[in-house]
């Protein structure tokens, strides 16, 4: 069988499509098993992962967690608030501490970019992306396409807008990658604020009207806006924001198709889409989610594979 | 690297036509039994079995279901690549029924203790009994018998048996390959 071409994870940009090709069909059948009255297989009994969150997360922390012990991994937890790190430890000295308790594999959230990529350098053990910063979120993006094979059929060839905050989303990029990388058609649309100024070295189109970026997509992936890394305004208002990007029924059905709407969550229900859209049958949000175990329990599984 | 015959087309087709009335022996109507082929290979003589029950000797319905081990197997990671993984279907329930697994080849028997772990997914069978259309004697790391046996057969640690389905590979037979 074939098997990854990469020992980390660290961003979609290091893999290539059979890479992709490959998740996705261990995910099919990791999805069999997390649908069964018993979800879990004993695969990864002797394998202990640790996670380490610097960054706030929900969902992406219980996915991770849960996909971990669906695979029957032991795990420990770790967030930076609580810890050491507030004392002043650097992040190899944290991370190798928690190695020197025989882990094998490290699920990494941090806010600076490039930090899973350091650490792969310096530390014995695979290291696992769970979002660098603005740079890349890559189980978001496979899981993002999963949903769309799943939904559509097929990722290649199908037209994809990423609506929203371009310019800080780690979404965006690593769904950027996954997506050239499958053949897909993709747009990015939002203020042009929020759109990196060399956005189409990418491979991607801009489109800064919302209605015609609608009309030409199979798939639109509305972004949040992350308020947390808006420094400075970007736009007037939330308001305002709202009214060109934000996605209503209305809107929807407006168009000549019927589009999929999904969304990376957390929501901001009522700002990029209202609470209509995002439980409508048109969105495959909680799909997302659901794919999400299954895309990072192959993940996990063909990584720990390589461990000797 | 040679090759001999082990089964022709002709033997093997007298092979299942035995194994049929064997299980039929102790099944009857298959009301309370399923069959399991293991993947991959188990599945194509699983299916033979039940074409042979239903077209020659009337069984109505047969449960048949395939069962993927790979997540189940305690080489993980020992191997040179990472196992691939088949579809697992099985829409009955195999609670309190008997169950009978289905693998063309018994070799060191780790395949069917980790189909032993692997089933339990599903329910608690009643029993659960094997069938093996090729049994390697003298080669068992666990202790696993068959309760039905098509062939027996000694072979070296070196020798490969290989199993071939019209429906794959385009002819039937059994080769004993040495590597």
């Amino acid at each position: 069988m074939s098997e990854l071409s990469v020992k980390h994870l660290l961003g979609i940009k290091y893999l290539n499509e059979k890479d992709i090709q490959l998740i996705f069909e261990t995910a099919d059948h990791f999805k069999e098993v997390i649908n069964r009255s018993i979800k879990k297989v004993p695969s990864l009994r002797d394998i202990t992962i640790a996670n380490i969150f610097f960054e706030n997360s929900t969902r992406t922390k219980l996915s991770f967690e849960l996909a971990e012990k669906r695979l029957s991994a032991d795990v420990i937890n770790f967030s930076a608030g609580q810890s050491s790190v507030k004392k002043g430890e650097t992040l190899i000295d944290t991370v190798n501490n928690i190695l020197s308790m025989k882990v094998d594999m490290v699920v990494m959230r941090h806010p600076n970019p490039g930090a899973g990529i350091f650490l792969s350098k310096h530390v014995n053990a695979s290291i696992v992306n769970a979002g660098d910063g603005a740079h890349e979120h890559p189980t978001q993006a496979l899981l993002d396409s999963y949903s769309i094979r799943e939904k559509l059929g097929d990722v290649s060839g199908k037209n994809v807008v990423i609506v929203g905050d371009i310019l800080h989303s780690r979404v965006a990029l690593s769904n950027i990658f996954a997506l050239k990388l499958q053949g897909a058609n993709v747009k990015v649309c939002g203020p042009k604020t929020l759109l990196p100024k060399y956005v189409e070295s990418l491979g991607v189109e801009v489109e800064t009207d919302l209605r015609k970026a609608l009309n030409w997509c199979d798939v639109a992936n509305m972004l949040r806006i992350q308020n947390e890394r808006l420094d400075i305004s970007y736009f007037p208002t939330t308001r305002e924001y709202t009214q060109q990007f934000g996605v209503n029924k209305k809107l929807l059905d407006s168009l000549d198709k019927e589009i999929v709407i999904m969304h990376p969550g957390p929501i901001n229900r009522g700002v990029e889409i209202t609470t209509d859209v995002a439980d409508s049958k048109q969105s495959i949000i909680l799909n997302q989610v659901e794919n999400g175990v299954a895309i990072r329990m192959a993940v996990i599984y063909l990584l720990a594979s390589k461990i000797k | 690297m040679g090759q001999k015959v082990l089964l022709s087309e002709k033997e093997i087709n007298i092979i299942l036509h035995r194994l049929a009335c064997q299980l039929l022996e102790n099944h009857l109507d298959f009301k309370d039994t399923a069959l399991v082929g293991i993947q991959p290979r188990g599945t194509f003589v699983a299916q033979r079995l039940t074409k042979i029950l239903k077209e020659e000797y009337g069984v109505k319905h047969v449960d048949l279901g395939f069962l993927d081990i790979t997540f189940y197997r305690d080489d993980f990671r020992r191997g040179e690549k990472p196992l691939e993984a088949n579809k697992t279907k099985i829409d009955f329930l195999v609670e309190d029924r008997k169950v009978v697994f289905v693998d063309d080849v018994l070799y060191t028997g780790r395949s069917i203790r980790a189909a032993l772990t692997a089933i339990q997914s599903f329910g608690r069978p009643s029993e659960i009994e094997l069938l093996t259309l090729i049994d390697r004697r003298f080669s068992r790391h666990l202790p696993i018998q068959p309760n039905y046996r098509g062939r027996q057969v000694d072979a070296i640690n070196e020798e490969k048996v290989k199993v071939h389905w019209r429906e794959n590979e385009g002819e039937d037979v059994i080769y004993l390959i040495n590597k």
